[in-house]
């Protein structure tokens, strides 16, 4: 089996590196004072030189989050609290006047490349080389450094079919009237507290349009990393899959070891119409903290799909072994009559992380369908929750929902909960909850071991055999990287 | 933070009418000479009157709204009103039978309907206002030990008022072979809402056993609240069997809370079966407290009309080695709605946990509702736990089979929800509360 020689190489890789991401680049970065207040938010706006109504939406966002109370009363998360005011809101790297070869790209961008793995093909084009777009597609990049996004690949070649992958800033003047019909209109600015805030300083994020009928011929793909000091990262993602159309979207996400707590708070709306689909993919890696649970990500994300056509379809997929904190529950509004929604997870948390992660599947409509798949894996003193709802609202005659939620526990000091909410209000209506908690079994390690791996490799194959059923919803270029993030996550938790 | 915030989800406005009336009251409830059952009544009142009422921003009690209670301005019954008499009252014995029996009225103590003939020496069946006026020592040691006022409303109500209910106390390796009936009866007013509080003692020391069969019935038609709170305590290797049926009628509020501590090796064996009540809610909390306990909190629900039933357990695994099972199955009819709420907490160190619930509820009309909440909270890894829960309606498939062999659809229907129910049933291994239940249930569908 390939993944077991793939794992048992990534786990010797990983006696010498812990978190290989944790690197951080020195460039020179335009930064906006600390603090945050309507000055800030004007601030962002003018920097990205956003049209009136944008600014307005900001400040009616910043408004109603300065009246909104921070959510504290969380049963299974701790953390000290987040001081709003001592973090910048906004760090650009600076950018020159386009490059005319690598050789004159900012050497610090093109290490941070290098290290996070990217092909030198691709480095040429996140570093916005002349001429080198074009050059044989597989998978377009939007790169989000700290706020601001660095370069979009493929854009000619997407262009060409009518899809518009771009920054979100640059979709503003781009396609205004798009941005404005769809943005906070699966997220309300006042959602909640993280979203709210996001709305007000929202700096960048990707934006992605298909128009009718297309089936977006690559991945489309995001990368996110944070890499200034003391900034939080607030970026907005917003896809829209028209009539009859795909898109495969990627995001992946990494940010430098740093010793203080930084904050990110993103906000994803997909919107899917008649017969559209659309599938989000996320490997999160944001710098968990050490040993001990210093430092790491605190990661608030509100992500959110309405399926608002008939037959459309979200399907979730995330691969959560990152961030000191996470809070996230992608959901889906099955609004649309036969509409869709897919969560698949695995949430891997080890030393001191603590993760409250889950999914809501709202049916509303007629013969909607919901899968539900949670793999949570909890090791060291680490705390899991899976928290999901599913709701099915009188209307949604003949809807369906399956749940399965695993969680696999490693040492006696770590948690794992699971707290699913089911609501039902139609008769017709058919819903299956199931869940387990366990520990690897003696048996399997026995197996293993006498077969002469050792104990992490052991333990690593099985715990990918226990997330298989989530993995194998990842695309290709994925698949591979969550396989060895399910490794390296767990490195020094048995023994 | 800077500024705590005041605990979420209540309501102190709505406790003043109950404290005022508690403090007209408190001078004349039984034991009052008695300091430290003062200062338990106290610190009851005390607790609700910071709290109130919970409301639905509690994540307790987000799906049962008291909001009703709030409307009604409950009186207190006041004690041994006299005249209702009874003809029947229910029983899972044989026809002609007779054996231990406490029946309380409005939650007073009816001693001319009661007996306690048969028991083995040594066994205690008695009413807690007796107790309190006669033999204080055998309560002390035991009364508010399991169910605490803190962040239990309805418990500190309780706790404030607490004036009569059934005590009872199994010395060491006593069996009581009899089931023990505990009957309950909501009469109520004509002229306005009247609320009680019975507290219930169980106290069955080592290798003790116990069957007690709890009957709520209601006789009037005025609005009644019933806030039930019972503590049992089983020792090591005892194994108290405790079942409950509530029929109250349409104008009822039933609320109870049931704490037990199970010792090592000792059963808690739990089984409420709610056909009535407009709005009823059974907490049962089962902590296993030594190893190897074994805890089976379990039930059945029949709702229609604008009924509300909500269950909530938690199960409680405080050391290794302890077993847990709970089975809920429930149907549903016209606007009624049902809750349930489970969850089962492993905590540090309870190794070899294994705990396993289902809870299944089946819906009969467009317009009725479930809503369910699983939870496991595992704090220890060398353990099993699952749990399932499924919501839907009757089988199709099974409808068809039925209705192939000529049966006809309601007559299918029927023998349809009746098997579902029956599931439920096979948890109590007691023959005649299992048959009496049985009837219970056929009676409900017959009725429909």
């Amino acid at each position: 089996m390939p993944a077991t020689t793939e794992t048992v190489d990534q786990v010797r890789a990983v006696t010498e590196q812990k978190y290989k991401y944790g690197f951080t680049t020195d460039i020179e970065a335009d930064v906006a004072p600390k603090g945050l207040n309507e000055d800030i938010v004007r601030f962002i706006s003018a920097k990205k030189e956003e049209p009136e109504w944008l600014l307005e939406w900001r400040l009616k966002a910043f408004r109603a989050w300065q009246e909104m109370e921070e959510p504290t009363w969380w049963p299974k998360l701790s953390y000290p609290p987040i001081d709003y005011q001592d973090a910048h809101y906004y760090a650009a790297p600076k950018m020159k006047a386009r490059p005319k070869s690598l050789d004159e790209v900012d050497p610090e961008l093109l290490k941070t490349y290098e290290k996070l793995g990217i092909p030198l093909r691709e480095q040429e084009i996140l570093a916005g080389v002349e001429g080198s777009e074009g050059k044989s597609p597989s998978i377009a990049v939007d790169a989000v450094f700290d706020s601001v996004s660095v370069a979009t690949t493929f854009k000619a070649k997407l262009e060409e079919m009518g899809i518009i992958f771009c920054a979100i800033s640059e979709a503003v003047h781009k396609c205004p009237e798009l941005v404005q019909k769809y943005l906070g209109s699966v997220v309300p600015y006042t959602d909640n507290f993280y979203a709210t805030l996001n709305s007000a300083v929202f700096t960048d994020g990707s934006f992605v349009y298909i128009p009718k009928g297309v089936r977006c011929p690559m991945e489309l793909s995001t990368y996110f990393r944070i890499n200034q000091a003391n900034t939080g990262q607030f970026e907005r993602t917003l896809i829209i899959a028209d009539e009859g159309s795909y898109v495969s979207y990627l995001e992946g996400c990494t940010a430098p070891k740093r010793d203080e707590n930084q904050l990110h708070a993103a906000v994803v709306e997909l919107v899917a119409h008649d017969d559209a689909a659309i599938k989000y993919s996320t490997v999160q890696n944001w710098y968990p903290g050490n040993e001990e649970g210093v430092g790491g990500i605190y990661n608030f994300v509100t992500k959110r799909g309405a399926c608002r056509g008939r037959n459309s379809k979200i399907s979730w997929t995330q691969v959560e072994t990152g961030s000191a904190i996470t809070w996230k529950y992608p959901s889906c509004i099955l609004q649309g009559d036969n509409s869709v929604g897919e969560f698949y997870s695995v949430a891997i948390t080890n030393n001191h992380q603590q993760a409250d992660t889950g999914t809501k599947m709202i049916h509303i409509g007629k013969n909607t369908r919901s899968t539900i798949v949670s793999k949570g894996i909890s090791a060291g003193k680490a705390q899991q929750t899976y928290r999901g709802l599913v709701k099915i609202l009188s209307k949604a005659e003949g809807a369906r929902n399956h749940t399965q939620c695993d969680s696999l526990l490693i040492g006696d000091q770590c948690g794992a909960h699971t707290v699913p909410y089911i609501e039902s209000r139609n008769r017709t209506a058919r819903i299956e909850h199931e869940a387990t908690t366990a520990k690897i079994s003696e048996d399997q390690l026995f197996y293993c071991r006498q077969r002469g791996l050792s104990e992490e490799d052991a333990v690593s194959l099985i715990v990918n055999g226990f997330c298989k059923e989530v993995l194998k919803e990842l695309p290709m270029e994925f698949a591979v990287e969550a396989q060895k993030l399910v490794g390296i996550s767990l490195e020094g938790s048995v023994g | 933070m800077a500024t705590p915030h005041p605990p979420r989800g209540f309501d102190p406005a709505a406790a003043r009418p109950f404290l005022e009336q508690f403090d007209r009251l408190k001078a004349e409830l039984p034991g009052a000479t008695l300091s430290w059952v003062r200062d338990l009544r106290d610190q009851g009142r005390a607790r609700f009157a910071e709290l109130g009422l919970p409301t639905v921003k509690n994540e307790s009690w987000r799906y049962t709204n008291l909001r009703a209670l709030d409307k009604l301005a409950f009186q207190p019954a006041v004690k041994a009103e006299t005249g209702a008499s009874f003809d029947v009252l229910p029983t899972v014995r044989a026809e002609g039978t007779t054996g231990p029996r406490l029946v309380f009225v409005d939650g007073r103590f009816r001693a001319e309907l009661s007996s306690t003939a048969g028991l083995p020496e040594g066994v205690e069946l008695l009413n807690l206002a007796d107790a309190l006026a006669h033999q204080p020592d055998l309560i002390g040691e035991h009364l508010s030990r399991l169910a605490a006022p803190d962040d239990l409303p309805l418990v500190a109500l309780n706790t404030a008022f607490l004036a009569d209910g059934p005590v009872l106390r199994i010395p060491k390796g006593v069996e009581v072979a009899e089931p023990i009936e505990l009957v309950f009866v909501s009469v109520g007013s004509d002229e306005h809402p009247t609320a009680f509080h019975p507290r219930s003692l169980i106290v069955a020391e080592a290798n003790a056993r116990a069957v007690i069969v709890e009957h709520h019935i209601g006789l009037g038609t005025g609005p009644t609240l019933a806030n039930h709170v019972g503590e049992v305590f089983v020792g090591e290797g005892a194994s108290v069997h405790h079942y409950k049926v509530q029929r109250e009628g349409l104008n009822a509020f039933h609320l109870s809370h049931t704490a037990a501590k199970v010792a090592a090796k000792g059963v808690y064996d739990n089984f409420i079966l709610t056909v009535g009540g407009k709005l009823s809610r059974n907490e049962v909390r089962s902590e296993l407290a030594g190893e190897q306990a074994d805890t089976h909190v379990s039930g059945a629900y029949m709702v229609r009309r604008d009924q509300h039933v909500d269950t909530t357990t938690f199960i409680d695994h405080a050391v290794p080695s302890c077993t847990s099972r709970e089975v809920y199955k429930g149907v549903i009819d016209d606007t009624a709605r049902a809750v349930f709420q489970g969850k089962i907490l492993v905590r540090p160190g309870a190794q070899k946990t294994d705990g396993y619930q289902q809870n299944r509820a089946l819906l009969l009309s467009d317009t009725a509702e479930i809503d369910a909440k699983p939870e496991l909270e595992i704090y220890a890894d060398d353990v099993k736990c699952s749990h399932g829960a499924t919501a839907g309606e009757l089988d199709d498939e099974a409808l068809f089979y039925l209705r192939a062999r000529g049966i006809d659809k309601e007559t299918a229907r029927g023998l349809l929800i009746g098997a579902f129910l029956a599931e439920a049933l096979e948890e109590i291994p007691e023959d005649s509360v299992r048959e009496a239940f049985q009837g219970i249930i056929a009676g409900w569908q017959n009725a429909r």
